[in-house]
């Protein structure tokens, strides 16, 4: 049974999905359409910013709507996520550094 | 004498609480004998402790952030999709002196940087004092150099140093 959610949460969330889902597409397309690894990795951290905090927004309002109590877990999943992004973009650019250019002589 | 950490076993404490949903006297109290026990036993093994200034400060510079990244999103956005209006993306890299050495105000930038898709954290000088950015649209790298010092390095430097 689907529980019922106000409508007035209903819509934003929608947006939000929608809106959060089209940028992480976008994010997507980069990857097939941007010419190498050093550009491509800005189009994927789209969908790892503003495409996934789209989703937890409305992730929390709908919690919240069924739950009928504020739910705040996504904000721990942000917090994860922006703590933790740095470490993989970095390790990944050294990398991609590193075999971009051959050692010198 | 050793002052003892407050700040961050609190907020470990807070975090638990809201991972477990569960207010009950139990479960503050296993938050906070895991909270202050891990910072304690941590300090052995990092002793660099962070030192906050101007708190307030953060909440402005939280505010930027959030708006650079829906800007920066955008932006992106358009260069992917080819809605630039003709005109030819160059990216690559930029050398960002710093003046700022505290770790913790690094590592904030490094994770504000890698958030704002259009930079990508790419490495630092040994003795932190010059950034290696990759930047996808880079007109003006003077314009970027004196957008990334005013506006995240100015602010961090007065949190943490």
């Amino acid at each position: 049974m689907m529980p019922d959610i106000p409508t007035w949460v209903a819509v934003p969330a929608t947006l939000l999905l929608i809106v959060g889902g089209l940028l992480t597409l976008v994010g997507s397309i980069g990857l097939l359409r941007l010419p190498n690894f050093f550009m491509r990795i800005h189009s994927v951290s789209m969908g790892n910013t503003l495409g996934v905090g789209c989703v937890l927004v409305a992730s929390m309002l709908i919690a919240s709507a069924v739950a009928h109590r504020p739910v705040i877990h996504e904000l721990l999943i942000t917090l994860f996520v922006v703590v933790t992004a740095p470490i993989t973009a970095i390790v990944l650019m050294q990398a991609a550094i590193r075999r971009t250019k051959p050692p010198k002589p | 004498m050793m002052r003892i950490p407050v700040l961050l076993p609190l907020g470990l404490t807070v975090l638990w609480l809201v991972l477990t949903e569960t207010l009950t006297f139990g479960n503050v109290l296993l938050g906070l004998v895991v909270g202050f026990g891990m910072v304690l036993s941590f300090q052995k093994l990092r002793p660099v402790r962070p030192r906050l200034g101007r708190v307030r400060v953060a909440f402005g510079l939280a505010f930027k952030v959030l708006v650079d990244i829906v800007k920066s999103n955008f932006a992106v956005g358009r260069i992917v999709l080819g809605m630039t209006g003709g005109r030819e993306v160059r990216s690559g890299f930029l050398d960002i002196p710093l003046d700022m050495r505290d770790p913790h105000g690094l590592a904030v930038l490094a994770m504000i940087v890698t958030a704002t898709p259009g930079t990508v954290w790419s490495g630092l000088t040994d003795d932190s004092s010059v950034l290696k950015l990759h930047v996808l649209d880079l007109q003006d790298p003077e314009e970027w150099i004196r957008t990334i010092k005013q506006r995240y390095e100015r602010p961090l430097r007065e949190i943490f140093e």
